[in-house]
């Protein structure tokens, strides 16, 4: 503190000996100095008052007293700063925690995008903030069935991701890739129904897909409706269904229902976030997404989600509002 | 050593008394200017919390000597409700949330700080500050 005091009155009186521009600006960067090392407002005000007495010797008392007030209520600003860094610190801790956090969520969702020989698949998710919302989920048995469940918790950040992981072991009970989409989701319906907070609900699309025949047999808990691109009449249908969301009603019920995939043909899923522009609704989210699919559908299902991923993102001048997932399966 | 002068706190004029006898007490052990500033702010908020969550009550405010060092020691007692969960009165988002500076000020204020506490008896808070 000595030390400071020192070096304080001498810039100090460098400055007042010729008000240079140079010597306010050695000033600052002292200050900067000061604070790195904790000296608080309002002892920078008793260091100055200190160096100004010691630089003159004819300062008037009643200017001397204006400083001892100054230091008296800069007390007040100084715990201000310190209750910043208290937070800055926790801040800090919080960070490292959800990083921490991030990692176990990877580990605990990891799921590789299967590639059997006459689909190609597709996939992207991109969380809004560190933990993702927004979940795949692929079981492929090597036979005959595919299947995928994409699914959005209501909601985004940790809650959202842990229920998420909620929604992960349900699906990895039912074990087979050739469980009847409508009967999964009953299942799940139940679990979350008992599980989780009740105001928390989860959207899902299962779709299974028959290897051999090239049925997709699809079912849909309050999900954003998949796109079916239709190759031979060259237009798109939505995959609508009226089931409830997953964590409502015990007792939902779901139905199912079969397309056939042709040559050409794809089915694109995706999360509300995909689809969601708030406050802007003179765009037609929908549209946009078949105008970018069929503009690209000669690339492969993984190329044309991230075609959709980019051009989305720049319609959101980059500042996307959701998580963020879109599955393409293309035949 | 002088004795431990005590006053009692019942209206917001009992405060400035207390913050002066505390300046004055302090300016007496040593304390820079600053430290005086700190030391009277501690007292004010202290009474302040006195006559904000237990009406009155008294501060005690003595000097204090331990291995050859000198400090200033003053305790704020209060017959109060008492407070319920005294660790969570020194976190950044309880002391906030609250009127007042908040105890976790005063303990940013000083070298440390003790709380005792009973539902339905009262508060004693002690803050200690070390001439350094």
């Amino acid at each position: 503190m000595e030390q400071i005091r020192k070096q304080y009155k001498k810039i100090l009186s460098d400055y007042i000996g010729n008000q240079s521009e140079s010597d306010l600006y050695i000033g600052q960067n002292f200050i900067k100095r000061m604070i790195q090392k904790n000296v608080t407002p309002e002892e920078v005000i008793s260091i100055h008052k200190r160096a100004l007495e010691e630089i003159y010797d004819d300062i008037p008392e009643s200017v001397l007293h204006g400083y001892d007030f100054l230091i008296e209520v800069m007390v007040h600003f100084g715990l201000k700063v310190q209750e910043h860094q208290a937070l800055l610190a926790k801040q800090e801790e919080l960070r490292i925690e959800m990083e921490i956090a991030t990692k176990i969520q990877n580990l605990l969702l990891e799921n590789e995008i299967p590639s059997p020989s006459c689909v190609d698949i597709g996939m992207i998710s991109v969380p809004l903030r560190k933990m993702n919302g927004d979940y795949v989920h692929f079981m492929h048995d090597d036979e005959r069935y595919l299947s995928v469940a994409v699914t959005d918790v209501v909601g985004k950040g940790v809650p959202a991701a842990l229920c998420m992981s909620m929604v992960k072991y349900g699906l990895d009970t039912l074990e087979y890739a050739n469980s009847n989409p409508s009967y999964v989701l009953e299942v799940l319906n139940r679990i979350i129904e008992k599980s989780i907070d009740d105001s928390m609900f989860v959207s899902l699309c299962y779709i299974r897909y028959n290897l051999q025949t090239n049925v997709l047999t699809w079912s849909s808990a309050g999900h954003e409706p998949s796109l079916y691109y239709e190759e031979k009449s060259q237009s798109f249908h939505d995959l609508e269904s009226k089931g409830l969301l997953l964590g409502i009603l015990p007792e939902a019920k779901y139905t199912q229902q079969d397309i056939e995939l042709n040559s050409g043909d794809f089915v694109i899923i995706m999360t509300d976030g995909v689809t969601d522009f708030r406050n802007r609704e003179e765009i037609d989210s929908r549209q946009i997404i078949k105008e970018l699919a069929l503009a690209n559908r000669h690339l492969t299902a993984q190329e044309m989600c991230e075609v959709i991923y980019s051009e989305l993102q720049k319609l959101h001048d980059f500042k996307l509002e959701d998580d963020f997932t879109v599955v393409i399966i293309k035949k | 050593m002088r004795d431990a002068r005590i006053i009692e706190i019942v209206t917001e004029l009992d405060i400035v008394t207390a913050r002066k006898l505390g300046r004055d007490e302090a300016k007496e052990i040593g304390f820079n200017d600053v430290d005086q500033s700190r030391i009277t702010t501690a007292i004010g908020e202290l009474a302040n919390n006195i006559l904000l969550y237990a009406r009155a009550g008294k501060i005690v405010i003595e000097e204090i000597e331990e291995n050859g060092s000198k400090g200033i020691a003053i305790s704020s007692i209060d017959k109060g409700e008492g407070m319920k969960e005294i660790h969570r009165v020194l976190e950044d988002d309880y002391s906030s949330a609250n009127t007042g500076a908040g105890l976790l000020a005063v303990k940013r204020l000083v070298d440390s700080i003790d709380i005792q506490s009973k539902i339905g008896k009262g508060t004693t808070v002690k803050v200690v500050k070390w001439l350094s």
